[in-house]
């Protein structure tokens, strides 16, 4: 019988190698997707026993997100403050027991609680599970300027929108302010307050981050893109004259200029886009195609979510929308050019693309990787991740990106953004009121780039944008862009 | 006596892990070593002590390394209890004493010849299928987690499924070893013995709902029935028919139906009907919950894992996270805390007992002896991998319970039979003569 009993122990070492190899799997391959899934409450839990790393805004530097510690069973528990509230949560987000996470608090959950890879955490972590301290994780040093986020904040009032405010020579992430906010140290003790938060929209919903998962009608801000795509195909110049009759007819319908009893008649490239004629931009849309536009704003960044830290179901790409999906034409005759090019038709885009348009067209075309990170710092004090500019692409070419800047420039001094003029700032900016069909009830919109002078690169871009208004863009999101450049404009001033 | 002295070596070292480990459970919760530590310790350590006084007695010249790695899984078991809940650490050192009680009266009472078993052999197998069915019988039986396991005598309840798998042994080893020859030939009529334990195997799944004993148990058979025989075609002809007796049962038994839907698809994207609450919901949030939680604590321990005594198995409130964790669950706990390197430890250590297990059948010169050292030692194995592949997702999960680690009475005191009757073989094989 001894070499069936021989047989047999292969077997009984056959079974419990499986179970070696399988705890191998559970443990090494799958531990990170198990970790991620949304119901892992252990993991979830076991969690707040780390001393979670703090997120701080970049000026001045304050704490967005602490911990208090309490004691229950024996154990040490880190729960989650925010002590500046609302001021920053849609970035922020939120770390809760009950509730899954969101904002960096969920997109950077493995550097907070130090179950990231790098070398340096893993050797640190390791000693404080050898000395029975708690873990430390890794402090989050945001790119923002809190005041000026306050000052967004405040100016948004009651409105529904949101501003993002960049540097577009960098990439850095200013401001980034969505209306309604809520408080997120609420969302443990009383989540009940913040269902029942009202502004001036429904469904409210506090909770979705207007700046980079809210899509609007970009109105005439889509103009910008539209000059840009008429001059990079080199059938247009910044001085390339057309006559205004008011309206543009497509598909043998009338398209009126916003303000239909005065004509512009004999106009320029340049002071179309200036005073937003909406028939220029029809007929440069029946000529280039959709296509072409389409493809100018690919190179914007349309059609992909911008690169951001926060997690990536909290950003929404721009593009044409058919029925809540994205979607490129197959063929021109597939989207309504001529009312695409001045930004009506089917074209959705968040505020954090359009600051992104005005920024790369500021800097001379060069689009760079917007980040709301600025470092990650080990414990000790050691800089473990550091954001460094990246260059996404070269959207245009310098030539039409200055020749756009130029119009929007113009548009400032004396066309349709006056109301964004700071004395003594190069402001070039575009303003945006996209008609929702429902009176009072208009997305109004102003993008916007600032610096000292018209010579040197901007030192920031901004975009506003707001729902059910009433006036345009002109009247309701130029004068919140002019206060929140203000702020950034003259607090890098006086450090 | 040299293998005795190792024996006692192996046991000075077991209850210095059980020592160490308890310690650093105390350490975790109170932040320091509580000095009882030194007390559980020294208990621990006389406890196997005085079992391998007995052996030394009874059995000198058996197997020197089963005692003390048994004394290593008991280690982790009551240690991992003992964290879990203080109070079922303490019962589960008392099932510990029972058991090696229980080894001391096996070995005490067989000190002679085992081998008189041999002619209980058919009064082992109708009890084996007896105590199958006890728990099913009415006013005896109660039902936990949808199967039939455990009785209940008013004083005392306990799983009769782990003395049942002894009984059963000891009936095939009796049996084969009479019959081994004509099976061997393939003469018909020894064909209906083997239909009637299949018949018998799919009886219990159907009475008591309970795959995993079932699995258990045919498996055991048929591993017997090879050794006996040493024909691979009996073998592959057992698994067809339970394969397809299975199948069958699969379609007209909801609870092994669920068990399998459970074990391939843990995790739905959208509600499914959920059959305890009656309302649809995703299927991790109710049939696969405890399987899904589990695993979540296997993740959670990584490579190295929390370190004994932190991991995570309450909530915030100090409700559970992961229910039967003490019993059916407890693998997922020492491989939060232990981590892969803990986990794969204990599983080295289950290996080393299936080696040494086999080298006592193979030792053995009469045939009853081989049938019996490798039956117990591959069901050993066979229940080791039921439940921590359950665990681990590799087979559907049932409710049995891990040798020598998982809290409960009846399996911790069967298991320590089952190590007595090793110990005998082993000794018998190994006298000079």
């Amino acid at each position: 019988m001894n070499p069936q009993i021989v047989r047999l122990t292969y077997v009984a070492l056959i079974l419990v190698a499986v179970l070696v190899l399988m705890t191998t799997y559970w443990q090494t391959w799958a531990a990170a997707s198990l970790a991620e899934r949304q119901d892992n409450s252990i993991r979830r839990v076991a969690e707040f026993s780390i001393d979670r790393g703090l997120i701080f805004s970049f000026e001045p530097r304050k704490r967005l997100a602490r911990n208090r510690q309490r004691a229950i069973d024996g154990r040490t528990l880190f729960f989650r403050r925010y002590p500046y509230g609302p001021l920053a949560a849609h970035v922020v987000g939120y770390s809760t027991v009950g509730r899954s996470r969101t904002g960096l608090e969920r997109s950077l959950n493995d550097f907070l609680t130090a179950s990231n890879s790098s070398l340096s955490t893993v050797f640190d972590k390791t000693l404080d599970e050898l000395r029975g301290k708690p873990v430390q994780g890794n402090d989050v040093v945001t790119t923002l300027d809190l005041d000026a986020q306050e000052v967004a904040n405040e100016a948004l009032g009651a409105n529904c929108g949101a501003v993002v405010a960049l540097d577009p020579r960098t990439g850095k992430l200013l401001v980034m302010a969505s209306s309604p906010g809520f408080d997120p140290n609420l969302v443990e003790e009383n989540f009940g307050q913040i269902e029942q938060i009202t502004a001036d929209c429904t469904p409210a919903a506090p909770l979705v981050n207007r700046a980079s998962a809210g899509l609007y009608v970009p109105g005439s801000t889509f103009k910008v893109v539209t000059a840009a795509a008429a001059l990079e195909s080199k059938r247009y110049t910044p001085d390339s004259t057309f006559v205004d009759p008011g309206y543009c007819t497509v598909y043998g319908k009338r398209v009126n200029n916003f303000d239909t009893s005065r004509p512009f008649g004999t106009i320029d490239l340049t002071n179309a886009l200036a005073y937003s004629v909406n028939s220029v931009f029809c007929n440069i849309g029946k000529k280039l195609g959709a296509k072409k536009i389409l493809d100018t704003a690919k190179r914007f960044g349309f059609y992909e979510k911008p690169p951001l830290e926060t997690p990536s179901d909290e950003r929404l790409a721009s593009g044409l929308y058919d029925n809540g999906r994205l979607f490129y034409p197959k063929v021109d005759a597939n989207v309504d050019a001529g009312r695409m090019a001045f930004g009506q038709e089917r074209v959705l885009v968040t505020a954090l693309q359009n600051a992104m348009v005005a920024g790369a067209i500021g800097v001379g075309g060069r689009l760079m990787e917007p980040h709301v990170v600025n470092r990650i710092v080990a414990p000790g004090g050691k800089v473990i991740e550091r954001q460094r500019p990246r260059l996404i692409r070269r959207a245009v070419s310098k030539k039409t990106a200055d020749a756009v800047a130029d119009m929007m420039r113009l548009a400032v001094e004396r066309g349709t953004g006056t109301a964004a003029q700071i004395s003594g700032y190069a402001i070039g900016g575009k303003t945006g009121t996209g008609e929702t069909g429902v009176p009072g009830s208009n997305i109004t919109w102003f993008i916007a780039f600032a610096g000292e002078d018209e010579d040197r690169p901007p030192e920031l871009a901004i975009a506003v944008v707001l729902q059910n208004q009433s006036g345009t863009g002109g009247t309701t999101a130029a004068p919140i862009a002019r206060e929140v450049m203000q702020a950034i404009l003259q607090g890098t001033e006086n450090p | 006596m040299n293998a005795r002295r190792r024996e006692l070596f192996g046991l000075v070292l077991a209850g210095l892990i059980a020592s160490v480990a308890l310690a650093t459970v105390t350490l975790a919760r109170d932040a320091e070593i509580s000095p009882d530590v030194v007390t559980w310790g020294a208990l621990f350590l006389g406890l196997y002590v005085v079992a391998h006084v007995v052996i030394r007695r009874t059995a000198p010249n058996a197997d020197g390394a089963l005692l003390p790695l048994t004394a290593v899984l008991t280690a982790f078991g009551v240690t991992t209890i003992y964290r879990l809940d203080p109070g079922d650490g303490g019962r589960q050192a008392v099932w510990i004493a029972a058991g090696v009680a229980a080894l001391a009266g096996t070995l005490l009472w067989f000190r002679h010849d085992y081998r008189v078993l041999e002619s209980y052999r058919y009064l082992f197998g109708v009890g084996a299928v007896a105590l199958l069915l006890l728990p099913s019988l009415p006013g005896l039986g109660e039902t936990v987690n949808g199967a039939r396991l455990w009785v209940d005598l008013g004083v005392i309840q306990f799983q009769p499924g782990e003395l049942a798998k002894i009984c059963l042994i000891l009936f095939l080893a009796g049996y084969l070893r009479e019959k081994r020859e004509s099976l061997a030939r393939g003469q018909l009529k020894d064909v209906g013995p083997l239909l009637a334990i299949w018949g018998a195997a799919m009886l219990v799944i159907v009475v008591t709902n309970d795959l995993g004993s079932a699995l258990l148990n045919f498996g055991i058979f048929l591993a017997m029935l090879y050794v006996a025989t040493g024909r691979a075609l009996f073998v592959a002809a057992g698994l067809t028919l339970f394969l397809g007796g299975a199948a069958v049962l699969y379609n007209a038994i909801g609870h092994v139906q669920d068990r399998v839907t459970i074990w391939l698809q843990p995790w739905t994207d959208e509600p499914v009907y959920c059959s305890l609450t009656g309302e649809l919901a995703l299927r991790q949030d109710c049939a696969s919950y405890q399987l899904v939680k589990s695993l979540y604590s296997i993740a959670n321990g990584g490579f190295g894992g929390t370190g004994l005594g932190q991991g995570t198995f309450t909530s915030v409130d100090g409700s559970q996270l992961i229910p039967y964790l003490r019993t059916d669950f407890i693998f997922s706990a020492i491989a939060q805390e232990l981590g892969l390197v803990g986990a794969a430890a204990v599983l080295l250590v289950f290996m080393l007992f299936v080696v040494r297990g086999m080298r006592v059948a193979l030792q053995a010169d009469d045939g009853f002896s081989k049938l019996l050292a490798a039956g117990l030692t591959f069901g050993f194995a066979l229940q080791t991998f039921i439940i921590v592949g359950g665990v681990l997702r590799v087979v559907p999960l049932t409710g049995i319970t891990l040798p020598f680690v998982s809290y409960g009475g009846t399996s911790i005191v069967a298991n320590f039979v089952l190590l007595a009757l090793l110990l005998l073989v082993s000794n018998r094989a190994n006298e000079p003569r």
